[in-house]
C-alpha cells in the first residue's frame, strides 16, 4: 500500500512549519512520527496534497518540571514519555498509559502530540490527558493559546487545532503520590482497546474513557461519585452513565457499557 | 516531485532521488537492493519489516524514506561481522532453532538486537513484551524466546560454521 502523491515539505522549526501551514492551508497535513497519519494515507483515507514534516524540530521534544506542572513537548515520543523519571514520579498515569500504546516499534516513532491531534476515541493517551486534566498549548499565526483537555477533542478524529495551527506543548498538573489506575481490554497484544480507562485520584479526580463515544470522553458522573467519596462499586456503576459507546465488530454498545464498569472498578481497586 | 534522499545503511551511504511517498522498506529493498528486510502485513502490525533507525527498532513500512533522510539505518544484512560471523542474536536463533519458515526472522532479529542493547539480561517477560510487535505464525514463540535468552547468555556469540555444530 502506497500513499497517494503529495509534495514533501520538511520544516526545521515551529516558525517554518506555521509559515508552510499558512501557505498551504487545508491542503497540508503535519507529519510528526507518522504512526497515525501514514496508516491513513496508505489506506487513502487521508490524501493531503502537501505533507509538512516536523519530525526534525528538536526543540519540541522535552519533558520539563515547571513546579506545579510538567511540560511535555508535542514531539516527545511515546518511548520517552514511558521511560521518563519525571513523569514516573509526578504523573505516573501518563507514563504507564504511554507504555500501553501499540508496541515498542510504534512507541519509538509515535509522538504524544501526534496521537492527541489524531483525536481518535480508541487511543490510550487522550484518556490519560483527560484524567490528568491537562492543558494544551496551540501555536498559530497570532501566537500561542491554551485549551483545556475538555475542550480539545471536538468530534470524531477532530480537535481544536485549526488548519493553520500546531500543537506545541502539553501541561499536566503534578499528581505526585495520588492513586491512579489504567485498564485496557483488547483481544490481541498491540490492538486498540475495545474499551479502556485512565483514572486519576486526588481532590479533583479524573476518569478518561477509551472507545466509549465518538471522541475521547470523560466519565463525569463517575468522577463526581469518586470526588464525593463513594465506594469503587458505586463509582464503577456510573462509568458508562451519560456516554454513548459505539457498536462495531469488536463489541456492541451494551458489551462496552459492561466493560466500562468492570475496567473502572479494576482501575480503582488495583 | 522527487526529493533527494540520502541515508547510511549498514555503514554505506545511499543517495537517491525518490518520490516522497516511497516507504523506507521499499527504499531499502528496491532502491538499495537489500532484500533481507521483508514486507509482511504492510500495516505496522507484524514487524517483519523492522529495522534500526538511529539504533531504535522501527517498522519500515510505516516510515517514509524521506523521514530517514540524513539518518542511520541498520538492516539484517548489517548484523553479521565482515568476516561473516553471526551476531549473538543470529547465532542464538541458529542454536535454539528460533525459526521455521523464516519470514518473520529478519524483523525478530532486529527487534531482539534492539532489546539486548537496552536490556542486556532481560527476563522472559521482558523478552515477550519487547517482541510483542513481531508476529510469528510458525514457532509459537517458545523457540524465539529461548534464542534471545541464548544471545543474552552469550554476548560474544559462538561462531560455529554450518555442519560443525556439536
Amino acid at each position: 500500500m502506497i500513499p497517494a502523491k503529495f509534495d514533501y515539505k520538511p520544516a526545521q522549526s515551529k516558525e517554518e512549519a506555521l509559515s508552510l501551514l499558512a501557505e498551504y492551508g487545508d491542503d497540508a497535513k503535519l507529519l510528526a512520527g507518522g504512526h497515525s497519519l501514514l496508516p491513513l494515507m496508505k489506506l487513502r483515507l487521508a490524501t493531503p496534497e502537501v505533507v509538512v514534516d516536523i519530525g526534525s524540530v528538536d526543540d519540541l521534544s522535552y519533558i520539563t518540571d515547571k513546579g506545579d506542572v510538567i511540560a511535555i513537548g508535542a514531539l516527545t515520543k511515546h518511548r520517552q514519555v514511558e521511560q521518563s523519571d519525571i513523569l514516573k514520579e509526578h504523573v505516573p498515569l501518563l507514563a504507564h498509559s504511554a507504555s500501553h500504546v501499540g508496541d515498542p516499534q510504534v512507541r519509538n516513532r509515535g509522538t504524544i502530540g501526534g496521537s492527541l491531534c489524531h483525536g481518535d476515541p480508541a487511543s490510550d493517551l487522550p484518556a490519560a490527558i483527560l484524567a490528568t486534566r491537562a492543558t494544551l498549548v496551540i501555536s498559530g499565526p497570532s501566537g500561542d493559546r491554551t485549551v483545556t483537555s475538555d475542550d480539545f477533542f471536538t468530534d470524531f478524529w477532530e480537535t481544536e487545532v485549526k488548519e493553520d495551527e500546531l500543537l506545541t506543548e502539553i501541561l499536566i498538573p503534578k499528581c505526585t503520590g495520588e492513586k491512579w489506575g489504567f485498564q485496557k481490554f483488547n483481544r490481541r497484544a498491540q490492538d486498540w482497546a475495545i474499551v479502556g480507562c485512565a483514572v486519576q485520584g486526588g481532590d479533583n479526580p479524573g476518569i478518561g474513557m477509551v472507545n466509549m463515544g465518538s471522541t475521547p470522553v470523560r466519565a463525569a458522573e463517575a468522577e463526581n461519585a469518586l470526588r464525593s467519596g463513594s465506594s469503587s462499586e458505586e463509582v464503577a456503576e456510573l462509568a458508562d452513565s451519560g456516554l454513548t459507546p459505539p457498536t462495531d465488530i469488536h463489541g456492541n454498545e451494551s458489551y462496552r457499557r459492561h466493560l466500562a464498569k468492570i475496567l473502572v472498578q479494576r482501575a480503582l481497586d488495583n | 516531485m522527487n526529493y533527494p534522499t540520502s541515508m547510511t545503511i549498514n555503514g554505506t551511504n545511499y543517495a537517491k532521488s525518490v518520490d516522497p511517498r516511497t516507504l523506507l522498506v521499499h527504499f531499502i529493498r528496491e532502491e538499495c537492493g537489500l532484500t533481507g528486510t521483508h514486507v509482511g502485513c504492510d500495516t505496522s502490525n507484524c514487524g517483519a519489516c523492522t529495522v534500526l533507525l538511529d539504533g531504535d527498532a522501527v517498522k519500515s513500512c510505516t516510515v517514509l524514506a524521506v523521514q530517514a533522510n540524513n539518518h542511520q539505518v541498520t538492516t539484517v544484512e548489517g548484523l553479521a561481522s565482515e568476516n561473516g560471523a553471526f551476531s549473538p542474536v543470529q547465532e542464538g536463533f541458529r542454536q535454539e532453532h528460533g525459526l521455521q519458515c523464516g519470514y518473520c526472522t529478519p524483523g525478530m532479529l532486529m527487534a531482539a538486537t534492539a532489546l539486548l542493547k537496552e536490556i542486556p539480561k532481560p527476563t522472559e517477560e521482558e523478552i515477550r513484551q519487547n517482541l510483542e510487535g513481531n508476529l510469528c505464525r510458525c514457532t509459537g514463540y517458545e523457540m524465539i524466546v529461548r534464542s534471545v535468552q541464548w544471545a543474552a547468555d552469550n554476548p560474544d556469540g559462538v561462531p560455529v560454521a554450518i555442519g560443525e555444530n556439536s
